[in-house]
């Protein structure tokens, strides 16, 4: 066989392959593209005429009067507001409990450096478990309150040793010169190191807001008789357990009398887009953030 | 002796002293970390002090010189239940699944990816991939749940339209499908985002390498074979041994979030267990046996799995 033809038989191998790797990934792609698709479009579809099914992508009758029926009731009104409240709060405190620890860890000169380090580490493999978590919360008095959403996650080791990494690499000559100007400590993290660590921290930030937004699990465990304290998620899980299949303890909510105008399934889908909608809006846009922060605690952590 | 003991303490005063001195020199730092160091006393250190619970008969609202001391009581209760064998085979099943799945797709996709030369149409596919990891539990058992539906769900009309059913199958209902939707939903959800650390590791790696393949007329498997799985090999191996060490503590959302009383058998796992038969009956100090059983398993787990890592490549994760 001469290289000519060992060249060709392997580029036509290539070939096959190259086929193959595209049809695998569009494949993929649809997979995951399409329940939320579907999802859409059977929100934006009449009820009655989404049971006799067949709706794929788009809607086969179009109308919006799900959405005026969710939007009707006061529980989603008020688990809207909570949810943007608390992943605001939360982010916020996340990023500055992070990044204060964050920069005093990455002073090399820092005494307890090493203690706090390892004291952090271990919280990541350590954990008292729910019980124990929930008697605390309990004494704290801090069932039925806003502040169980934000507090007792304030610190996470993760967020902090991503956040150190970044520091590391920002030339310590700069904080020198400032220190010989006179600034304080608190004034180098504030003036100098923090709007270079920008990068990390909107890495940091997109997870803090993503998990804020995405809890409910302290809702249903802390606030779940609180009305005024429920959140978005927290309601899409009422309603989605509400079915004869689920669970059954929230069969008889205020969401499934509002419904009787439109189909439970018809109301479920819309919930699912109104949770769904902001993380999707806000998304593209910070991808290249994480992928970076990703990368720098895969390298490190 | 004494030659070697007077040197020794005439170092040991300036270094006390110093050890003032750069304490104050650190003032803000102590100040600055303080609060949060602090902080992680209250909500992750001190409720390991609550597993002395496990060993007493605990009763909320007494102090605890009043509670009532059992020794290993409700260990034995545990270790005798039933449900415990059950919910313990529930956890370690969905645990390995998701582990093998969880481990081999996303380095298969994360290969198929860098495979891919249309640039445009690589990103896209990407941030694709990445989409469903930011999507809640909720939202995703939601979909799920609709995407299987005996009624109009879009799994069964496709069997049906295939002609492969002809009636539509109740995954949900049916006990033996539970392990494996979980699996899938897990799959669906993170394989995206899992190709991330991969894929980097993938960049790491030199062209002239694939060059001189190219050169000696490797095929584009050949060169996947013998350079991108040889050079993405200690990742893989560090995230296997990771995902080792988080065998027992998979979490419940899942679980919780997909699973009903028709397939309770089937979808119970360890942190469930302890919050149905612990928190919601009461009965704390059973529930924090139940915790500290998988806390402590947990943690031989992964020191076994760091041990077994460092034999391998002589490095520590920890």
């Amino acid at each position: 066989m001469t290289t000519n033809q060992m060249l060709n038989r392997s580029s036509k191998s290539d070939k096959i392959f190259n086929v193959a790797v595209y049809v695998f990934v569009i494949l993929a792609t649809i997979a995951t593209l399409y329940p939320f698709l579907n999802v859409l479009a059977l929100s934006l579809n009449d009820s009655t005429d989404s049971v006799r099914g067949g709706i794929t992508i788009f809607p086969r009758h179009f109308t919006l009067k799900n959405y005026d029926v969710i939007f009707s009731f006061s529980g989603l009104i008020t688990g809207f507001k909570i949810s943007i409240l608390r992943t605001i709060v939360g982010t916020v405190l996340g990023l500055i409990s992070a990044s204060m620890l964050a920069y005093t860890l990455s002073r090399p000169d820092f005494q307890a450096r090493r203690f706090v380090s390892v004291y952090l580490a271990l919280t990541m493999y350590i954990s008292g478990g729910l019980i124990p978590v929930y008697l605390l919360i309990k004494d704290l008095h801090m069932m039925n309150t806003f502040a169980v959403y934000v507090l007792p996650g304030l610190v996470s080791a993760f967020n902090v040793f991503i956040i150190r990494s970044f520091m590391d690499g920002i030339p310590y000559a700069l904080q020198e010169s400032a220190k010989l100007d006179g600034a304080n400590d608190f004034t180098i993290y504030w003036r100098v190191v923090l709007p270079m660590t920008k990068p990390a921290l909107a890495t940091i930030a997109l997870f803090l807001a993503v998990t804020q937004w995405n809890s409910w699990f302290d809702t249903y465990l802390y606030n779940g008789s609180n009305e005024s304290l429920t959140t978005l998620q927290f309601e899409l899980m009422k309603v989605l357990q509400s079915t004869t299949s689920g669970n059954g303890d929230y069969r008889n909510t205020n969401m499934t009398q509002v419904m009787s105008s439109v189909s439970p399934e018809s109301v479920k889908m819309a919930i699912t887009i109104v949770v769904t909608l902001p993380i999707l809006l806000v998304y593209p846009f910070l991808q290249r953030y994480f992928v970076k922060g990703m990368t720098l605690g895969a390298v490190k952590g | 002796m004494k030659a070697v003991a007077a040197p020794l303490t005439n170092k040991e005063k300036p270094r006390k002293s110093r050890f003032w001195t750069t304490f104050i020199r650190n003032k803000y730092l102590y100040m600055m970390s303080l609060p949060f160091v602090i902080w992680v006393f209250i909500f992750s250190y001190y409720p390991l002090w609550g597993w002395t619970m496990a060993f007493q008969k605990y009763k909320p609202g007494k102090s605890f010189g009043e509670q009532k001391w059992v020794g290993l009581e409700h260990f034995r209760y545990l270790f005798n239940d039933d449900t415990f064998y059950l919910v313990l085979r529930n956890t370690l099943a969905m645990s390995f699944m998701g582990i093998i799945a969880g481990f081999a797709i996303p380095i298969i996709f994360a290969i198929m990816l860098n495979e891919i030369r249309h640039m445009a149409f690589k990103r896209f596919a990407q941030t694709v991939s990445y989409l469903p990891h930011f999507v809640s539990w909720v939202v995703v058992a939601g979909i799920v749940t609709k995407l299987l539906s005996a009624e109009n769900g879009a799994v069964n009309e496709f069997l049906m339209w295939l002609g492969i059913i002809s009636e539509p199958i109740q995954f949900m209902a049916k006990g033996e499908w539970f392990w494996g939707i979980v699996t899938v939903s897990d799959v669906w959800k993170e394989t995206g985002w899992n190709t991330i650390i991969y894929l980097a590791a993938i960049a790491g790696i030199g062209p002239e390498l694939y060059e001189a393949a190219k050169v000696d007329g490797a095929s584009r498997l050949r060169q996947i074979w013998h350079i991108t799985l040889p050079g993405i090999r200690t990742t893989i191996i560090i995230l296997l041994i990771m995902s080792i060490g988080h065998l027992i503590s998979i979490g419940f959302e899942k679980q919780f979030l997909l699973g009903n009383n028709l397939v309770g058998d089937y979808s119970k796992v360890l942190d469930l267990y302890s919050l149905e038969y612990g928190l919601q009956m009461s009965r704390y100090s059973f529930g924090t046996a139940i915790n500290m059983f998988n806390s402590v398993v947990s943690l031989i787990l992964l020191f076994s799995a760091n041990g077994l890592f460092k034999k391998f490549t002589k490095e520590s994760i920890m």
